[in-house]
């Protein structure tokens, strides 16, 4: 067992197989559970396409997704961008892209990171478990592709065009944060597609008739309840289900758009650590192929270049500075908490003393299933890193002049530095609480939204081009309130019917 | 993607037991420009954008530079997908690596090249740009800027004598010229000739030789019947010898006959006024005009050769530099422009071999007794000859005598046509009207 795989840096099929199998033997021994893999080689236009559909392999045809291409091949061909080695997508079997440009020591690395690291944390992942059910994902896009190219033919490619541009604004706001939802299920979605159609229809319609307008009564009527009775995050749901106006093959595709957005949720909660797990894995998975002497010393070293390069972090006075690099921050926690199981420091027993000395392997995997990054890095951030990352927060607060430095690296500021950085992961502040307040049932219908800006951070100015959208969507009038500190309406902007 | 037949390998593994084989696909076969469809929807979708930029652009380009796609960009916030985000503003708390002078507490000027930061960051999430540039191919480019059009009179032209003939092989014969013996081909029918002519006589030969050698195994046999056969053996295989080698029968020849093509040759006459009336600005509108003009006629033609004529009182052939980049003073006389385009048609380009095309500018000065003399050379010398006379007028003012002349052609000439062009944005929507699509 100790001759080396490949000497040379060329891949060929067969190479590809025997790395992938003793790279699954190695991540069985370290107990990664993973899907079974479908490996796909490409060539660097065919990953540009993929980058540009958000790395979905099918998806429907829509404008947007040809602007991120031309921008993308732009970037490449000038040499502004290189390309990811890899793109993994969330199924069972769990499909990862190869490039053909790639040496073999590239793919190898690529295989052990997305093949087993990526894909041993989509089946473990309680966020991936709850919001995306890996087995239907491929079918639902076929279904999406086909039911938009359908659409595009029966009532032309203008009309579904703007539909969608207008549920691509609210995308982000189609997703239930606090309930869990059933996840996206490609047998049921067909078989009661018709049904459905017909109920929604009819459930609009009940609304509706029951609230003709009466136009003496309407006057003044505060005793009216508010429609919907709470008030919804979910905007895209509540258009789907109550938008008087949409064809029942509108709210199909509305519907198509906001399980979309609900499949990326997991992701976007859990780059910090998913990256960080899966770059872990590989430099585990690597050296334990040196150490079995199935690579040459050449490879080793060609990985490490390529490794260190990806857990980079530029400091922030640097001009490579771009935020906190995912990769850099999640692999050095998951190997701290290993350096904390195997080898604790007494400061480690102190702030760690359920993990200090425990089983790493055990203790991975459970961060690992039960977290997310905003939790992880409040649960596992140590001091040590702290001190190795120099980290420092910063006040901005706008009616000062001057920033200031809140807390650093020292013993009165770990604390307060784990929580700040825990916030920067936390989407609800980061991104804006939007919720459906009101509808004027009894009167011309307007939708009226809530707007409760998080320490008094502001609306980018084109949310008045995003109430256009929305406008078309719900067929009359939307306004937008903002609140103050007290819970006054602050502001108004109105977008009339 | 579904219906692509990619190449599956199936790995095995060392251990059969184990279930998590990889299955290797190899996609780079098929679906190739898989975002083609996406990229088209871009482009239809903003073609008015694109339209837009590409006729702005037209200034920079030389006449003659066609070979490489565009560069174009449109506004960002046409192509923008607006989502509810934060703005910039209100409290926020960041965490930053690489602390190095800092102290709890310490107050920090805001960074003057915070607004760059923004704007870059910005930029990563496709906003903030003031412009989105891309390019598109040559075809793409010249899709956009001729769409609708289609070359004036081109279905005449085909019918009427435009072609040249051409030699091209054309199989093999049986006779021809020395110099075109195909070697190969008369030395292989020369052998099988052999092979034919000699088949008989070599089946006798071995019957006879057969019976002879019988002849002689039986002991006293007919003396003179075994002299007449090997008389006979001895004639056949002098037939045998004697068929030629060669024959004039066996040669043949290469083949070349003359094809009719039509000829895909054009010329584009400049002619434009540079008397010291005509500013650069004109010059300019001008420019982008033969500009459009060459790109329209090389869509149609491989072969475009282009002659630049200046004249203010004289005519004076040059190059694309001094066309339109160098200033005289003086007074008008189009006249002679007009006889220096039929001079050279005269000297270099027959109207039976070249599509002859020529695009006149001008601010419409002339003097005055000029102008009948610039209507019949046109009328009785030039418009004959020509697929297409374009005259365009840039020009402010009111039309003087040469527009008045120029007009009276158009009723007996439906290849030639003028307008009026005032400003830049003119020059497209003129282009058009020029060339627009001849509904029947």
């Amino acid at each position: 067992m100790s001759e080396p795989i490949s000497t040379g840096a060329e891949w060929t099929f067969e190479l590809i197989e025997e790395y992938h199998a003793e790279i699954a033997d190695i991540a069985e021994e370290f107990k990664l559970d993973t899907y079974p893999n479908q490996i796909e080689l490409i060539t660097a236009e065919q990953m540009l396409d993929a980058y540009a559909s958000i790395g979905m392999p099918i998806g429907y045809s829509h404008w947007s997704f040809g602007k991120h291409f031309i921008r993308n091949e732009q970037q490449y061909r000038r040499g502004h961008m290189g390309l990811a080695y890899e793109i993994v997508i969330n199924s069972n079997p769990c499909i990862a892209y190869l490039m053909e440009e790639n040496t073999m020591m590239m793919q190898a690395l690529v295989i052990a990171h997305a093949c087993f690291g990526h894909n041993s944390f989509f089946k473990g992942n309680y966020l991936f478990r709850a919001w995306t059910d890996a087995e239907a994902i491929i079918d639902y896009l076929v279904f999406a592709k086909r039911y938009i190219s359908d659409c595009e033919e029966r009532y032309g490619i203008d009309e579904v065009e703007n539909l969608l541009d207008s549920c691509h604004a609210l995308q982000n706001h189609g997703v239930d944060r606090y309930k869990r939802p059933n996840p996206v299920s490609m047998r049921e979605e067909k078989e009661r597609l018709k049904e459905r159609e017909a109920y929604l229809q009819s459930q609009v319609n009940d609304l509706w008739l029951k609230t003709v307008p009466q136009k003496e009564v309407a006057e003044e009527d505060t005793t009216q309840p508010n429609f919907p009775e709470e008030p919804q995050e979910n905007i895209l749901y509540f258009i789907e289900k109550n938008a008087p106006l949409l064809e029942p093959w509108q709210r199909e595709v509305v519907r198509i758009v906001r399980k979309i957005g609900q499949y990326f949720y997991p992701q976007r909660q859990t780059q910090v650590m998913n990256e960080g797990w899966a770059c872990f894995w590989h430099y585990h998975i690597m050296n334990a192929l040196y150490d079995r002497g199935r690579v040459t010393e050449g490879f080793i070293l060609e990985f490490l270049q390529s490794h260190t390069n990806v857990v980079a972090q530029p400091e922030f006075d640097s001009e490579h500075f771009s935020g906190i690099n995912p990769y850099a921050l999640g692999y050095a926690m998951m190997t701290d908490i290993k350096r904390i199981c195997v080898d604790p420091e007494e400061e480690d027993r102190k702030w760690f003393p359920d993990i200090a000395g425990s089983n790493w392997q055990e203790t991975l995997d459970f961060a690992m299933r039960n977290f997310k990054d905003e939790s992880f890095v409040s649960q596992f951030l140590s001091p040590r890193l702290i001190r190795e990352f120099k980290l420092f927060s910063i006040l901005d607060d706008e009616q000062l002049t001057e920033l200031e430095v809140t807390s650093i690296h020292n013993d009165a500021g770990y604390q307060y530095i784990r929580q700040a950085l825990s916030n920067q992961y936390n989407l609800s502040m980061n991104e804006p609480n939007i919720q459906v307040y009101n509808v004027d049932t009894r009167g011309d219908r307007t939708l009226t939204l809530r707007h409760v800006p998080h320490k008094d951070i502001p609306l980018a100015k084109n949310r008045e081009e995003v109430l256009k959208h929305l406008r078309r969507l719900w067929g009359f009038g939307v306004k937008l309130e903002t609140l103050d500190a007290e819970g006054k309406v602050k502001s108004t902007d109105e977008c009339a019917a | 993607m579904v219906s692509a037949r990619p190449k599956i390998f199936l790995s095995n593994g060392s251990d059969p037991e184990k279930t998590d084989m990889a299955q290797l696909i190899d996609r780079r076969p098929n679906a190739k420009n898989k975002s083609t469809v996406n990229r088209q929807r871009f482009l239809r979708r903003y073609k008015k954008q694109i339209k837009k930029a590409i006729s702005e652009q037209i200034s920079e380009r030389s006449i003659t530079n066609i070979d490489g796609g565009e560069s174009v960009s449109i506004p960002t916030r046409d192509i923008s997908e607006p989502t509810f985000r934060n703005d910039k503003g209100g409290v926020r708390e960041g965490v930053y690596p690489g602390n190095k002078e800092f102290a709890q507490g310490d107050k920090i000027k805001r960074p003057l090249n915070q607004g760059q930061e923004k704007g870059r960051r910005a930029s990563d999430s496709g906003e903030g740009e003031d412009e989105f540039a891309f390019e598109i191919s040559k075809d793409e480019y010249l899709d956009m800027l001729f769409d609708d059009l289609e070359l004036p009179n081109l279905k005449k032209n085909q019918l009427r004598k435009m072609t040249k003939s051409k030699t091209v092989r054309a199989g093999f014969t049986n006779d021809g010229v020395p110099t075109n013996i195909n070697i190969v081909r008369s030395l292989r029918s020369a052998l099988s000739r052999r092979v034919a002519m000699g088949a008989e006589p070599r089946r006798v030969l071995h019957e006879l030789e057969a019976e002879l050698e019988v002849l002689e195994q039986e002991v006293g046999g007919d003396e003179t019947k075994r002299l007449a056969l090997q008389e006979e053996i001895e004639v056949l295989r002098g037939r045998i010898r004697r068929i030629p080698f060669i024959d004039t029968f066996d040669l043949r020849f290469n083949n070349f006959v003359q094809r009719p093509e039509p000829t895909s040759q054009a010329v584009m006459f400049c002619l434009m006024d540079v008397s010291g009336s005509m500013d650069q600005e004109t010059k300019d509108i001008a420019k982008r005009f033969y500009i459009l003009l060459y790109l329209f006629l090389t869509r149609s033609y491989r072969d475009v050769d282009v002659v630049y004529i200046r004249h203010h009182t004289q005519a004076k052939e040059v190059d694309e530099e001094e066309f339109f980049y160098s200033r005289e003073t003086g007074g008008t006389i189009v006249s002679s422009a007009l006889e220096m385009t039929r001079d050279i048609i005269a000297q270099r380009y027959p109207p039976t071999d070249w599509n002859i095309y020529a695009a006149q500018a001008s601010d419409g000065d002339n003097w005055n007794d000029d102008s009948p003399v610039c209507e019949q050379i046109l009328a009785k010398q030039l418009l004959p000859q020509l697929r297409y006379f374009a005259y365009v007028e840039i020009t402010k003012r009111d039309h003087q005598g040469l527009w008045d002349h120029y007009s009276r052609l158009l009723e007996s000439n439906d290849n030639f046509a003028m307008q009026h062009i005032r400003q830049y944005e003119d020059i497209y929507p003129v282009f058009r009207e020029f060339f627009r699509k001849q509904t029947q």
